[in-house]
């Protein structure tokens, strides 16, 4: 009798464990589809508003290469070419590009033009020189108002007293697109070109360039800086009050703001010693000192995974104390290392604040060459960008935030390669 | 008495200011195997890591008193860590062969000391130390895998290796069956009565039958206190002290 009844019980106990394992589950499942769902929505608004941004609106402009509107001959040399009058070639087309224009109207067929076409009518002379005193059908990139205009990113059903482009400059797009005048390809100009104030010619590349000469210096001081660090204080500091007073230390400073990191920057960096305003030595050098607290608490971590064992079988065949840590600690712990390094370069890929305060958001549009020129950075670029009130760089904020996301895909990825390529089992 | 290899003379050891070793004074003779027993936690590993000077890796641990390995004071700030270790040898409990090739194991040693001037003569070496540890047949054609790919026994056969291959004269084993299965023991012990002929080992060990079967000497730990030390066959068959006999016939411990 008593048997069955704690039998019973013991049943019932079971069942109701089970149940817990399942919800347990349930939950589990839950919450990962919640975030993934996040996820997936993060990224798709990231993509539907910047995927038209790869790509950029050409029209077809008929220019007359006339030597006499150039002030060229056939024969003239490459630096005479240089100096050609291409704004009058120029002019001359826009006058011609519809029949019969009015003086009005052509000021505003002229804003229907990117201020890059001048350039691009140029370029083209330079590696065809032979077209002089020839007509030419040259694609030119058209103005960020039409672009936007044929992507349907701007509307035209609003009243044209809120719209970029009137009811004239309308109806002339709407005769290219019928004429076959106007077409979308594939803008290079977003990974070959600078910032600027003119979104069709605006690109990722200065900004691009300037975080990876960031990221270099980052890697160059933290790297040394922080094996040298961790592995003192794991292997060779004394355990005293001193090495915990840095220990607890090195955590707090992981947790310091990195605007106050800027701050250093700019007060110590620029103003004490005077290094160059805005450039990738001094966002890198701060960025640095902001990653350096989190790569040393890695390499520690990856340190102490190493079994004491190793070390002591090192010791115990006479090895002296900096042989058995550099010659069996570090490289096991060195794929530790390495993705808790490439961890810190990650976040200091994204970090925007202390750049702004050592300069890095100002308006660059050349694509830095070296540590000490002036650059921006991709995190401050979309900064700079999504302030913008030209409808043009809103695509353009969210491509350099798929840019930026997939570097730091990227060196996830190699993080992840390094750890499976290195580790070690024992 | 001129052939004691190991004198040991009221060795206190403390962790902290926990006492773990009171006194211990022992005379261990050249070419014998002594075999340290006694129930766990009662000090037989501190004593053996004393004399190769292990316990400088454990911070909090304190070691005062005297031992003399060939008449020269180790227990002393002056004492050259790196060869004493190399004059002492030691076999751990787990077998930790370093994540390296086999011959890169047994090579590390004599490759930081110098041992060698070329590359014959480390094979040589690392040949003669894997024959030594009888482990040479059983690899000789896979020098070049990771020591971590042997079994449990092989390992610690190649940790043995290890250590004899910078020409030790102690080898201390510490515990070095203990994760091992019964056959793997077997080979282990036949392998020490062995090395015997040509060194002075030292043996912690757990197992009453393995201390009967390989040693000469036998101490009997316990508490921190040296209870016994004589010849094995008297230890295991007519022990002075009481304790010892509660001990070896398993009352407790």
């Amino acid at each position: 009798m008593n048997n069955s009844v704690a039998k019973e019980k013991i049943v019932s106990l079971r069942k109701k464990r089970s149940l817990e394992d399942m919800r347990f589950k349930y939950y589990g499942f839950t919450a990962m589809c919640l975030s993934l769902a996040v996820l997936v929505f993060l990224l798709y608004t990231i993509f539907s508003k910047g995927y038209t941004a790869f790509q950029k609106t050409i029209v077809l402009l008929e220019v007359d290469y006339n030597q006499e509107v150039l002030k060229l001959t056939p024969d003239s040399s490459d630096e005479e070419m240089e100096k050609g009058k291409f704004f009058r070639v120029k002019k001359q087309a826009i006058e011609n590009f519809f029949p019969d224009l009015s003086k009005s109207d052509i000021k505003l067929v002229k804003k229907l033009f990117s201020i890059n076409v001048d350039n691009e009518i140029k370029d083209y002379f330079l590696d065809n020189p032979e077209v002089i005193n020839t007509k030419q059908q040259i694609w030119v990139t058209a103005h960020s108002d039409v672009d936007q205009l044929l992507k349907g990113n701007s509307r035209r059903d609003v009243p044209e007293d809120r719209r970029k482009l009137n009811d004239i400059q309308l109806s002339y797009v709407d005769q290219l697109v019928e004429e076959n005048r106007v077409k979308q390809v594939f803008n290079n100009f977003f990974f070959t070109k600078a910032d600027s104030r003119h979104p069709e010619i605006a690109g990722v590349a200065g900004s691009f360039m300037g975080s990876l000469f960031t990221l270099f210096t980052v890697f160059i001081l933290s790297f040394p800086i922080a094996i040298g660090a961790s592995v003192y204080l794991e292997e060779f500091a004394p355990k005293n009050r001193i090495t915990e007073l840095i220990e607890v230390n090195i955590s707090n400073l992981a947790a310091v703001p990195s605007i106050v990191f800027g701050l250093l920057g700019l007060g110590v960096l620029l103003n004490v010693f005077g290094l160059p305003r805005s450039t990738p030595l001094v966002g890198g050098s701060v960025l640095a000192l902001m990653t350096l607290p989190t790569i040393i608490i890695a390499c520690r971590a990856s340190l102490k995974a190493v079994p004491p064992s190793i070390k002591e079988g090192a010791l115990a065949v006479g090895a002296t104390k900096t042989q058995a840590v550099f010659h069996h600690v570090v490289p096991l712990a060195l794929p530790g290392t390495l993705t808790g390094t490439i961890i810190g370069l990650a976040q200091a890929l994204g970090e925007t604040a202390p750049l702004i305060m050592i300069g890095m958001i100002a308006f660059i549009p050349n694509i830095p060459t070296g540590l000490t020129e002036p650059s921006a950075a991709l995190p401050v670029q979309i900064y700079l960008w999504v302030e913008s009130a030209e409808r043009g760089f809103q695509e353009k904020s969210a491509a350099a935030i798929m840019v930026i996301l997939i570097f730091l895909f990227m060196m996830n990825a190699i993080a992840v390669f390094l750890r499976n390529r290195f580790e070690r089992k024992w | 008495m001129s052939n004691s290899k190991i004198l040991a003379n009221g060795v206190d050891v403390y962790y902290g200011s926990k006492q773990a070793l009171f006194g211990i004074s022992m005379d261990i003779k050249e070419k014998e195997v002594t075999a340290l027993i006694g129930p766990s936690g009662c000090g037989k590993s501190t004593f053996l890591r004393c004399i190769n000077r292990m316990n400088d890796l454990i911070e909090i641990c304190k070691v005062s008193g005297s031992i003399k390995v060939d008449n020269e004071e180790i227990i002393s700030e002056k004492t050259d860590v790196v060869s004493l270790r190399s004059k002492i040898g030691m076999v751990f409990q787990k077998p930790n062969p370093f994540p390296k090739s086999i011959f890169d194991n047994v090579a590390y040693g004599p490759t930081i000391h110098g041992l060698v001037d070329s590359k014959n003569e480390l094979e040589e070496i690392v040949h003669s130390s894997l024959k030594k540890a009888g482990l040479f047949d059983e690899v000789k054609d896979r020098l070049n895998e990771p020591g971590t790919s042997l079994s449990g026994g092989q390992q610690q056969r190649l940790c043995i290796a290890r250590a004899i291959a910078v020409n030790p004269e102690i080898i201390l084993m510490d515990e070095p069956c203990s994760a091992l299965d019964p056959i793997a023991t077997a080979i282990i012990e036949e392998l020490i009565d062995e090395l015997r002929l040509n060194y002075t080992i030292i043996i912690v060990t757990h197992s009453m039958q393995q201390a009967a079967r390989v040693s000469q000497k036998t101490c009997f730990f316990h508490l921190g206190e040296l209870i016994e030390t004589g010849e094995t066959n008297k230890i295991f068959t007519n022990p002075d002290n009481t304790k010892t006999q509660d001990y070896i016939t398993g009352r407790f411990g």
